[in-house]
């Protein structure tokens, strides 16, 4: 490897060649501020449009200032990264950009959360000496995401994740000079164009510029409806994130504390999505098995591979980019909606109140489960299955306001019957954990054989598309795993251009999968916080008595008493559905 | 968005413009100046036929629409009109022969009249900064506009 030998700071250092200044001086300790730049190093996402100029630095014998994210280092070079031209040059920059940004800090979505707040404040900016016109434009507010473009930077991280990592095009910087935003095509609001929801956009903002659509108020009033019955469903995700919205360390997990804290908010039952999520593989498993054992014997009007269809921000993508694709798919609803579908049915019976007075509340990583929740296919005469879904972050707001310790409640348990879940449910929670649990049922399910190790390493991991052989006693099944939907897209076109060989892929639209989703804590770049709820995640499993969907009493016990068997009529009804074509392709015609 | 129809032939024409730059993203500014030069404006539905031609986002192609003003979304008029804005047209007082076209179709500089007849734009020096302030009515040019002369240059196309 080639190095280079440098200076900074009168630190001499010696990098690889084709190191940046900004890369450099982290290595020698030296935090450079950065404002538009974002580098998640684990998930391999770097955003450096050099746009900002925070993050400038003085280079000796060179005229002008460099900006430390794009300037590579050459041999010799002396770079200061704090004389006073650079902070005054900073400086200059921040007002700049403050000059034409709202000064509404106080009941900003993003406050106290912010990047530019955290630097207006590190920078000690008390008094702004630029005054001139501000832009402004509306206001765009979707099922799931809010952009109010007023407060947006141009940093176009945004603009990175929607086009480059999830190669779903909706988002470009639009116009000119200062009349330029980030924008649809044609300016069009979000729910026009082909969004997914995902929230990637919103998990990398760093000022309020996109925001989440905030139910919080609308639980607040359920839970104070004396004619209401309240439940709450919590996705896994949730318990691996939460707790460093209160001060833990990332991965830290407070799954017991959760319970708790969804107990004394009001909610009449604390359950659990990862119920919903071992009926999941219970429905998705067993049509994977039928598919495949129909494939195999012949029948060539039975597509495989098969596909996860858990993730709404996923569904989205294929009804709007490959609609006629839309079969591949497994019909099984996501684990939120089973889950409302069977509360508001089975649970309401047992506890004898009405659908129209049984309110469900998911708690959830994902912004995308907002749109998903408001379906019409999930709705019966009007009321939907699932009423409210609030992030993991307005959650932590809720707890906030109901002056509950979060940090000092006891561990309490999930209620029963919807709350108890095996270790395969809580791994939905990561990349490669559906497909993991999926394979742990429908292996002893076929072969009728027990599995003698649950844990499948060749399915985890952080690469963006993995792949693995797993035997189901002589029979060799190939199954493909794609996270963020740049990758998923290649493992479609494979599919499209018959090259694929996989009989099962799962996806996830989000890097990471959900620890990972648009709903989270904001991780401002740190991609190691993913990579410790993903330890969380599985730590979680291993805990776990139970492993296996297919031995969680509760869900045998929904089965004997109320659908019969998987597949059977009544889960078709109520567990299984159907996609649409969605392309937003215009119809040119003559 | 109401979609426009395209004819078959000029939507195949556009793709033979595409093709012609080999369907290659990079190439996004010389198509839209062709498709700019067949269909005399690049509505959305244009826009959208190159995107999926040149395999990127309708948003990009959008976003280089929008930064170039050169690039147009609305329809010019039977007859654009375009005032010289050049120095010499300036100082000699081209605004005020544009605030009186503007006046007189009742519409603003980007726009066409509701009839589709004119177009109103701004140009910068057309080379005839003797004859300036210097006005444009498709391909002849007016010299030495005055505003109070404005009028019958307008009747003149407005039968």
């Amino acid at each position: 490897m080639e190095t280079i030998k440098l200076t900074i700071d009168n630190k001499v250092l010696e990098v690889a060649k084709g190191t940046t200044i900004l890369k450099a001086a982290k290595k020698a300790g030296i935090h450079i501020p950065t404002l538009c730049y974002l580098h998640l190093h684990d998930l391999n996402i770097e955003n450096k449009p050099a746009g900002c100029r925070v993050c400038v630095v003085e280079v000796a014998g060179r005229r002008n200032l460099a900006p430390a994210c794009v300037t590579e280092c050459t041999e010799g070079m002396v770079v200061n990264t704090h004389n006073i031209r650079v902070l005054n040059s900073r400086k200059t920059v921040l007002e700049l950009i403050l000059s034409d940004h709202p000064t509404d800090c106080l009941i900003c979505a993003k406050n106290g959360n912010c990047e530019l707040q955290t630097m207006a404040q590190e920078f000690g900016i008390r008094k702004l000496h630029y005054e001139g016109e501000q832009s402004t434009y509306r206001e765009d507010t979707s099922p799931a995401i809010i952009r109010d473009v007023d407060k947006c930077i141009m940093c176009r991280r945004c603009e990175m994740m929607c086009n480059e990592v999830q190669t779903v095009g909706v988002l470009s910087a639009v116009n000119r000079g200062f009349m330029s935003v980030v924008a649809p095509a044609f300016e069009m609001n979000l729910d026009h164009s082909v969004c997914t929801y995902c929230g990637q956009c919103v998990a990398v903002c760093p000022t309020g510029a996109l925001t989440e659509v905030d139910h919080t108020n609308s639980v607040i009033r359920a839970l104070a409806d004396p004619t209401k019955t309240v439940v709450v469903q919590t996705a896994p995700a949730v318990r691996a994130a939460l707790g460093e919205e209160f001060g833990m360390e990332p991965g830290t997990l407070v799954t017991g504390k959760l319970a708790a804290a969804l107990r004394r908010l009001g909610f009449n039952y604390v359950f659990d999505t990862d119920f919903a999520a071992d009926l999941t593989i219970m429905e998705e498993g067993t049509e994977l098995l039928d598919r495949l054992t129909r494939h195999l014997n012949g029948d060539k009007d039975v597509p495989l591979p098969i596909l996860t269809s858990c993730c709404p921000g996923w569904v989205n993508f294929f009804e709007h980019q490959f609609p006629e694709m839309r079969d591949i798919p497994s019909t099984a609803r996501s684990p939120q909606q089973m889950f409302g579908a069977i509360a508001k049915t089975y649970f309401a019976d047992k506890i004898n109140v009405k659908r129209e007075d049984l309110v469900v509340v998911s708690i959830m990583p994902c912004l995308a489960k907002k749109f998903e929740c408001q379906r019409d296919e999930f709705a019966t005469n009007g009321n939907p299955d699932v009423d409210y879904s609030i992030s993991t972050r307005e959650l932590a707001h809720l707890i906030k306001q109901s002056n509950i310790e979060f940090n000092a409640l006891p561990d309490e348990d999930f209620d029963n019957p919807l709350g108890e879940s095996t270790g395969a449910a809580v791994i939905f929670g990561t990349t490669g954990g559906v497909i993991e649990a999926a394979v742990r049922t429908a292996y002893e399910v076929h072969t009728g054989k027990k599995l003698e190790k649950v844990d499948f390493e060749e399915l985890r991991g952080m690469e963006y598309i993995r792949e693995a052989t797993i035997d189901f006693n002589g029979l060799p099944i190939r199954i493909g795993i794609a996270h963020g939907l740049g990758n998923a897209r290649k493992l479609l076109q494979d599919i499209k251009d018959g090259k694929s060989e996989f009989h099962a892929i799962e996806i996830m639209a989000c890097p990471g999968g959900c620890i990972g989703g648009g709903g989270q804590p904001l991780h401002h770049g740190d991609s190691s916080i993913i990579k410790a709820r993903q330890k969380a995640i599985y730590q979680e499993d291993a805990n776990k008595t139970i492993r296996k969907s297919h031995e969680n009493p509760y869900i045998i016990q929904l089965y004997e008493e109320f659908l019969g068997k998987p597949l059977s009529e009544k889960s078709h009804h109520l567990l299984h559905t159907h996609y649409f074509d969605k392309s937003k392709d215009i119809k040119v015609v003559e | 968005m109401a979609n426009i129809k395209l004819s078959a032939e000029k939507l195949d024409e556009l793709k033979a413009v595409c093709k012609s730059f080999n369907n290659d993203k990079g190439e996004l500014i010389n198509v839209l100046h062709k498709a700019q030069g067949i269909f005399g404006y690049l509505p959305a539905e244009v826009q959208e036929v190159i995107a999926k031609e040149l395999n990127i986002s309708v948003a990009h192609v959008y976003g280089v629409v929008s930064f170039y003003s050169f690039f147009t979304m609305l329809p010019k008029g039977e007859h654009p009109v375009s005032i010289c804005l050049g120095t010499a047209c300036y100082v000699r007082g081209a605004e005020k022969v544009i605030d009186e076209f503007k006046r007189l179709l009742n519409i603003n500089v980007g726009e066409t009249t509701p009839d589709g007849k004119f177009s109103l734009a701004c140009l910068r020096c057309v080379g005839a900064c003797g004859l300036a302030p210097v006005v444009l009515v498709g391909e002849k040019v007016y010299g030495r506009v005055a505003p109070e002369g404005v009028k019958d240059i307008v009747a003149e196309y407005a039968k």
